[in-house]
This record gives C-alpha cells, structure tokens and sequence, in this order.
C-alpha cells in the first residue's frame, strides 16, 4: 500500500474570509456557467407545441364529468381550427351495450393491394410525413405462416403474385391485451365493446406498450404529426381519430368514430375483394357471427400467447 | 427544534460550499463534466424541441441506448449491497469505513437511471401522469409502475442511510442504531428487487422469445454483481490516490473476491442461455441468431457481443488466477469486466429483443449522435454528482470538516480553524 501523502486539498477554511480578488472571479465564474447554460437550452426557443395549461392539467378521461368533456372537445376543436383553419366536429362516442365487435379477414380472397393500409390512413388522420400505418400487410410464401419469411415491402408490378398469399396484420384487439396491462399510467384499455382505445392526452410516451404487442401493432409518434389541409377527415372522435401530437402512441381502434356510429371501419368498407369482415359478434345475424359459427378453422395469429385476440383469420374451404 | 434546523443548514450549507472548493486537477476535473453535462443537457433540448425522431430509434426499434443505459446503471445500483453484506452481515473490518462510497455510488447511479428513463419519454411534461395519487398509477399490473417505486424508495433509503452516517460524523456522534440499522437491511433486499423487476420489466413481455425466459432476472443479478463492485474497486483506488482516504488492499482484494465468483456465475448462466437458445433450434432463436452471427444479412451487433464475451472470458481467467490479486492487473480486469457487461447486458439485452419484430421485419438500431450526447451528458452528470458527494463525504469522514471547526456565529474564532490539511 502506498504511503499516506499529505493532501494538496486546500479544504475552505471555515472563517476564509470572501476578498474582492475571490468575490470577483466567483462572480465571473458563475456568470458564464449561466450563460453556458442558457446557451446549451437554446434549442427550446423552437419548441412549437408547449401545452398550454389546459392541456397540461387536463383530468384522466375515465375521470372527466359529462361537462368538463364538453369542455375538453370543444378546446379540440378549436385547437384544430387553428392548426388547420377547419373546423372539425369530435365527439366522444361510448361504447354501446351489447355489442363486442369481432373482425374476420378471409386469407384466401386478399390480394394484398393494401388498399386497406391508405384507406386507414386517411379515415384516421394518420400523420402523412412521417407517414404512420396502422395495417401491415405481409407477403408469406404459400403454406407457411411463419412470419419470418415475411416480406413486409413488396412491390410487383400487379397483385395477386403466384406462390404468395398476404396477410394484412393490425391491432388485434385482444381480450387479453399486453399493451393494457404494461401501461404505468392506464393512458390505454379495453372497453365493453372490445376495442382497445389510447388517451392521446393522458399517454406519457414510455413506449412499454409496444415492446410489449405481439403484433407490432402499434405506433409512437416520433415526429410531429403533419397532414394536409384538404386531407384532414374533419369527423372525428377523442378516443379515435382525431389528431395526434407528438410523443404519444397511436394504433387501430376499429375506426371507432365510425363502428360506435353504426358504420364500418374504412379498411372493410374499402376492401375490393370483400376479404374483411366486421360486426357485432353477439348478434346471432351479424357476418362475423356466421362466419364464425360455419367456418371450420380459424388462426387468432400467435394463440399460444393467450391474448386471445379478436381478429380472425380464416379461409374459404 | 429550530436550533436543530439551524444547525442541519449550516451543515448542508457548508457540504455546499466545500464542493466548489478544490485544487486544480479537482476544477479540470468538474469543468470537465460540466461542459459535458451541457452538450448533453443541449442535446436534450434539441429533442425536447423535435421529439424522440431526432434518435435512432423507430416503431420496430422503439427502445435504444437510454434504456439499455438504464438498465446497465440499476445493476450497478444494486451492487452497493455487495459492500453492505459483508459489512454488516459479516462484520467485515476492512470494508467498513468504505461502505459508504458504495452506497454513495448507488444514489449517484440511481440518478443516472432516473434520467435515463426521463429522457426516454415522448411526453416528459406530462410525468406527474406517473405520480401516485396525482395521475393514475397502474399499479401492481404494470412493471414500470413497480420500478418507478423500488427506484426511488431505493435512492430514499440510500440518500437516509449516506446522509444521516454523514451528518452523525460531522457532529463527532455516535450514530443511533435504531435509525439506519433497519435501513440498511431493507436496502439490501431492495437493492436485489431494484434489479429484479428490472428484469422483469423484460421478462413479462410474452410477445418477446428473447425477453420472455426465466434466466434474465438471475442473470441480471450476477451481471450486476460483476460490473458493480469492479467499478467500486476502480473507484476506491481513485479515492485513495486523489484524497489521502485509507483504503487497504485488503478490502479491494475482497471485492475482486466478490468480482471473481459472481463472473463465474454470469458465464455460467449465459453459457445455459446460449446453450437453450442454439441446441433446441425453434423459431424463436431469430434474435440470438441476429445477436450472435447475424441474420439476413444484417449483424451490426455481432462485433459488439463477441467484444463483450471476449472481454467476459478473459475477465473470468484473469479472476481465476492468481495474478490478478496485484493491483495492475486487478484494474485491468475491472475494465474488461465493466465494458463487457455495459455491452451485453446493455445493447446486446435491449436491442435484440426487438430485431426481427414480432412480425418478422428486420430493421437495424444505430444511436443518433444527438441520443450519444444525451447519454455523455447523463453519464457526465452522474460522475459529476458522485464527485461532489465524496467532495463532501471524504473530509467528514477524516473529521476535517466537522462540528467543531464551524465558524462561531457571529465572529471568527481562529481557534475554529480548520485542522491540519491532510489529518485524518
């Protein structure tokens, strides 16, 4: 071991008095670390989406009553308009009692034309640059489900191609959702009707929920959302479709502004080879109910996660 | 009760002042820091300003260097407990009087890791979202609900156990037993569950093969003692040579003890992780396939483990022999095992978890410079916060800045000088 030094250490002696020499070269020391500091935060001076202070107290909104709600959309609303000079028209739509929506996407009819994928991005007003998907459609060789060989890109000259059948993927809706249980905040949930739904204004943008989707089904806004003008779908819904801001995750809700409102999601509506299915599983009339009442297999994608989604994937046989 | 508060203030007012107080290679030192605590503190501003899009991170990659930084820096967190084990489990002489740079290093880390996470956030300004009672707090189902609780109450229990040893000794008492004792036992099984729900943070994600396996929570453990106690040893050594604090070999060749078997379980544990991902050969090997030799073409990680687990092995031969009882190569070793670690636990944990996605796409992670700079600047921070705490630490601990040499109020007794520079 080494020998003890003495210490160069001038430790402060407890009465060393401040000289003007000392008080001085402090006071100069301690103005250029502030404006080494304000210069290292000037970067702050372009942030252009401070909240304001409604926005940065706004109340959960499982916690909201009927009127500050009323509040809440209208300041939406006027938040749009200003961003986009339109007004839009949000509501906050519930879910309706017995109803559990249940998709059903038939693999043998989709030729993968991703059709749905645009049709979603506009119903949803999905930021355009950076552009943001909620469905993915995967081209799989014939007879394989493994998702490996997926090719995500595809880009032939027409669709169908021989050898390959697609597979459009997005938000599962599970009864048994990961996202739900990973969130710190509940910023996400299931509702009655089966629909997992984001709280664009309570998410803090940790990102845990889409480490944990199985389906990669989610999306974070990395960038500030940009959609323009003449783009803008103006009927909106608060757990839906309306705008984004940045650093908060965004994903399918079955078109929520529309299903709630007795229509179907855009991706259904747009299919041109009626490969989707949607409705009311619990009305023995519905599509989704025969389907799923005559169909001999069906694949919920990844099973034996037990997530249990509703989305199925079935074929004409 | 107010003479009391006085007296705490003066106290506090005095550790304060003592931190901008130095010789030179103390003030290059700090200035150091500083500036890289403002490159990365202007980096963050730059991303407050532009959103996380100003990293590398995507929605296939959606977790990046701060996270893997993070979990690193729990793991060092939680190695202070293999100081305080011997101490006062074992009664261990030699490491008594140096627990407290460990525990020290712990708050400091947990510093680092709390901004890590912070910066990681797409929302920052709305983290009270996250505050019990004042937001909504998803708690016992969400994991980071449970970090969010055994990170702070773990930096609580040390801040408590550091600071009352410290103030105990200012005042030349003899610290009541009653009022850390109890602490100190609950920190050593916090400081275990700090990284065992880090773990399991992971470990509960289904829908992740590479994650979802059973081996990561004792893994992280017996990383965590690796990595931690090495950086201490490096730490003390430094202590040792800049201040004139006693720090026995005796006491480091006891860590390098601690270093050596939990080295040896960490290869051991990998080896069974390696073993199961690569011999039953299922579809889910794709991430360690990517981590290890690459898949598809792409293997931007493949340098970086190999590095890791060259550096491991090496670490482990140089602990098993007898020449790393000396301290050059004793200091070697700690470096190998530290960067070795830092890169296995850190990228070569968080990043493959997320390569091929769960819908098979294979994208590559590369950090942004600006997310580099974060990271610099936190670490920076984090260096800088350690500093200052054995700024003040170090000659509380000698009795040079105690009780009795506070000024006299009102006039400037020289008896109340400070005594002799450099007298323990």
């Amino acid at each position: 071991m080494k020998p003890e030094q003495p210490s160069s250490d001038p430790a402060p002696g407890p009465d060393a008095g401040m000289s003007r020499r000392s008080f001085l070269r402090g006071s100069v020391v301690f103005a250029s670390g502030l404006a080494a500091l304000a210069a290292s935060l000037a970067p702050l001076r372009e942030v252009d989406d401070f909240p304001s202070l409604e926005q940065f107290a706004q109340k959960y909104y499982k916690e909201l009553t009927p009127a500050e709600m009323a509040k809440v959309l209208k300041r939406i609303e006027d938040e749009v308009e200003r961003q986009y000079g339109l007004r839009p028209h949000v509501k906050d739509l519930k879910p309706q009692q017995g109803v559990q929506f249940v998709y059903a996407l038939n693999l043998t009819r989709c030729v993968g034309c991703r059709k749905c994928v645009h049709a979603c991005v506009a119903e949803n007003n999905q930021s355009r640059t950076p552009e943001i998907q909620y469905i993915r459609v995967l081209r799989l060789p014939d007879g394989s489900l493994d998702l490996e060989k997926a090719e995500h890109y595809y880009q032939p000259q027409s669709v169908p191609e021989k050898g390959y059948f697609y597979m459009p993927v997005q938000c599962q809706q599970c009864q048994n959702p990961p996202c739900v249980k990973v969130c710190p905040v509940h910023a996400t949930w299931q509702e009655t009707d089966g629909i997992t739904v984001i709280d664009y204004d309570w998410c803090i943008g940790c990102r845990y929920c889409e480490a944990a989707c199985p389906y990669w089904a989610r999306r974070f806004n990395f960038a500030q959302p940009a959609i323009p003008k003449d783009r803008l779908n103006l009927d909106m819904a608060y757990l839906g479709n309306r705008p984004r801001r940045r650093g908060v995750m965004e994903k399918c809700h079955f078109c929520v502004q529309r299903t709630r409102a007795g229509r179907y999601p855009a991706c259904v509506e747009v299919c041109p080879v009626g490969a989707r299915k949607f409705g009311n599983v619990l009305d023995a009339n519905s599509e989704v109910a025969y389907i799923l009442r005559t169909k001999r297999v069906f694949i919920q994608l990844k099973e034996e996660l037990g997530t249990s989604p509703r989305f199925f994937y079935y074929f004409d046989v | 009760m107010s003479r009391a508060i006085r007296d705490y203030l003066v106290f506090l007012g005095r550790c304060g002042r003592i931190a901008f107080v130095g010789d030179w290679r103390y003030y290059a030192w700090m200035g150091l820091l500083s500036v890289l605590c403002l490159l990365g503190l202007n980096a963050y501003a730059r991303q407050f300003a532009h959103g996380l899009v100003v990293t590398g991170m995507s929605d296939q990659v959606s977790w990046g260097v701060y996270i893997a930084n993070f979990t690193f820096l729990v793991g060092v967190a939680a190695a202070a407990v293999m100081m305080v084990i011997p101490v006062y489990v074992y009664n261990n002489e030699e490491l008594h009087d140096l627990v407290i740079f460990g525990e020290l290093l712990a708050v400091a880390a947990i510093l680092m890791c709390l901004a890590f996470v912070t910066v990681d956030l797409g929302r920052p300004d709305r983290f009270w979202h996250l505050i019990p009672g004042l937001g909504q707090f998803n708690f016992p189902a969400s994991m980071l609900s449970w970090d969010v609780i055994v990170l702070n109450g773990y930096l609580l229990l040390n801040v408590h156990i550091c600071g009352y040893l410290l103030y105990a000794r200012y005042h030349g008492r003899k610290p009541a037993r009653w009022f850390y004792i109890p602490f100190v036992f609950i920190a050593i099984v916090w400081a275990v569950s700090i990284h065992t729900v880090t773990a399991f943070l992971y470990v509960g994600l289904g829908g992740r093969p590479f994650w979802n396996s059973a081996i990561v929570g004792p893994r992280f453990l017996a990383s965590a003692f690796t990595a931690g106690p090495a950086l201490i040893i490096l730490a003390l050594q430094i202590i040792r040579r800049v201040t004139n604090y006693g720090v026995t070999d005796r006491a480091l060749l006891t860590l390098r003890s601690i270093v050596q078997v939990s080295m040896l379980i960490n290869v051991f544990l990998l080896a069974n992780e390696v073993f199961k991902e690569f011999y039953s050969g299922n579809l889910h090997v794709a991430s360690s396939k990517y981590l290890y030799v690459g898949l598809h073409g792409r293997h931007a990680l493949v340098p970086w483990i190999w590095t890791a687990i060259g550096f491991n092995l090496l670490a482990m031969v140089l602990l098993v022999l007898p020449v790393s009882r000396s301290l050059r190569w004793l200091n070697l070793t700690c470096v190998l095992c530290i960067i070795g670690i830092w890169i296995e636990k850190g990228m070569g944990l968080v990043i493959p978890g997320f390569v091929p996605t769960p819908l098979g796409e294979m994208l590559e992670y590369r950090p942004s410079l600006n997310e580099t700079l974060v990271c610099f600047g936190i670490w920076a921070f984090g260096l800088l916060c350690y500093t200052v705490f054995l700024r003040m630490a170090v000659p509380i601990l000698q009795g040079r800045l105690c009780k009795a040499n506070e000024r006299a109020p009102g006039g400037r007794s020289p008896a109340a000088r400070e005594p002799a520079i450099g007298r323990p």
